[in-house]
């Protein structure tokens, strides 16, 4: 029978280490007053102290320059925000005509699932199905996920299974593609503008602003923060 | 100060959650993190057998992907099938610069870099080379962040077949060549997320503790 699992990440002491040998701090700018805890680089495996950080601070590996850690103050608040601003904005990219093709009399209105709809029927099952799940699929299911967690989180609750649907964010997140998405648009748009009136619709200028605010809820979500205070909530 | 890393204090960080998390015994094999229930290991499982095959299977998918056409365009019944190549090849003959150099490094610089990157990463790692291990943790940093940009031309040609459907008048279908290429950008996303860069660290010249050699091998 194998000894258990010890959880050591509010030790900063670190029983097993040899005393007076502390652990090294990591190259940071913006340290706020606290207690530092233990964490190993994900890169390098360093053992590290790390002092709580300033909002927007980074802490940076000494020895392999990964950052450790990204201060976000106030986390869930700003990451459900921008995360319900995400899903406005999915939602019209969705409900919009993405382009629209105006040649010889006809005209032809293209959505972001019209791709994946358009492969499959040409038989291209595999590819209509990497292209929904890039691009539909992964993006809705990050932000609903998210919200999932954050929304009860947010008064000191934890949804069912939060811990498990927090693990599964991060993999998900993965194959969100809706920036790369974007660039394939408007390569397209730029191509067919040769030899077809090509109008532009309201989900590429959804699409667009998107981007910034994907970018942004990656930017002020800081899951350690998340784990922790899943620790601390009780369930919903 | 003295430089240590997690693994020879028997301390574990969770993949999934980022814990940290002390095995007494040192034996990571089936053990849960006590959070967030995600499986525990010192370094991720069998990473450089695993990183190789899928490298090796991404090569392999990469030269069908590149040979046959990624997608056929129909125009007043005549049609034009258009490899990667030949697709950036006719962006620049038609003045198109610009996109020709977008599609050229979203579908040729890319992978191919991609693909070169990993294999540096696991011979220098096999090799136990002690060179520069900050500069090659980068590299690796650098193809897990641009692998999913090679995604362009498949939505390219997704949006493409979309908007051009006037039937024998015009027509884009998407050809065995684009199923190819898609395959090798979730081969090599997927090689790059098996590789270890802690093993980077772990491998410089000989191993100095017999202890850490086994775990690694574990």
């Amino acid at each position: 029978m194998a000894t258990p699992p010890v959880d050591r990440t509010d030790d900063s002491t670190l029983a097993p280490l040899p005393a007076g040998d502390a652990p090294v701090r990591p190259v940071v700018r913006g340290v706020v007053a606290g207690p530092e805890h233990i964490v190993a680089c994900h890169d390098c495996d360093l053992i590290v102290s790390l002092p709580p950080l300033a909002d927007r601070a980074l802490a940076r590996c000494p020895r392999c320059q990964f950052v450790i850690h990204r201060g976000a103050h106030h986390t869930i608040e700003r990451t459900v925000a921008l995360t319900i601003a995400a899903l406005v904005l999915f939602t019209a990219a969705n409900a919009f005509p993405l382009l629209t093709m105006k040649a010889q009399g006809n005209e032809t209105v293209a959505t972001i699932v019209s791709g994946s709809r358009i492969l499959w029927d040409q038989g291209n099952r595999g590819l209509a199905g990497l292209v929904l799940l890039t691009t539909f699929v992964a993006p809705l299911l990050h932000s609903t996920l998210l919200l999932y967690v954050l929304v009860p989180l947010g008064f000191g609750k934890k949804a069912p299974a939060a811990a498990d649907v927090f693990r599964w964010i991060g993999h998900v997140r993965v194959w969100s593609m809706a920036e790369v998405f974007v660039l394939g648009v408007l390569v397209s748009l730029v191509k067919l503008a040769d030899m077809a009136d090509i109008v532009p619709g309201i989900a590429l200028w959804a699409l667009g602003l998107l981007i910034p605010v994907l970018t942004a809820s990656l930017a002020t979500l800081d899951p350690d923060e998340v784990w922790s205070r899943l620790d601390r909530s009780g369930e919903l | 100060m003295k430089q240590r890393t997690a693994m020879a204090e028997n301390l574990v960080t969770c993949h999934d959650c980022h814990k940290l998390v002390h095995l007494p015994d040192g034996h990571d094999h089936g053990t849960r993190c006590p959070r967030c229930h995600g499986a525990l290991h010192f370094r991720k499982p069998d990473s450089l057998q695993r990183t190789w095959a899928l490298l090796i299977a991404a090569v392999v998918l990469y030269v069908p992907a590149n040979v046959y056409p990624i997608m056929r365009v129909t125009s007043l019944g005549r049609a034009q099938a258009d490899t990667i190549m030949s697709g950036v090849v006719h962006l620049f003959e038609h003045g198109m610069w610009p996109l020709a150099l977008i599609v050229f490094f979203a579908s040729i610089v890319v992978p191919m870099a991609k693909l070169f990157a990993l294999v540096h990463l696991l011979v220098s790692v096999q090799r136990r080379s002690p060179k520069k291990p900050v500069e090659r943790t980068k590299l690796y940093r650098l193809t897990e962040m641009f692998g999913r940009w090679s995604m362009v031309d498949i939505y390219v040609v997704a949006m493409l077949a979309a908007l051009v459907q006037l039937g024998s008048l015009a027509q884009v279908e998407a050809e065995l060549g684009a199923v190819f290429f898609g395959a090798t950008v979730v081969t090599t996303m997927i090689a790059a997320e098996s590789f270890d860069p802690r093993l980077i660290w772990d491998r410089r010249g000989r191993p100095k503790h017999s202890e850490e050699h086994s775990k690694t091998h574990g």
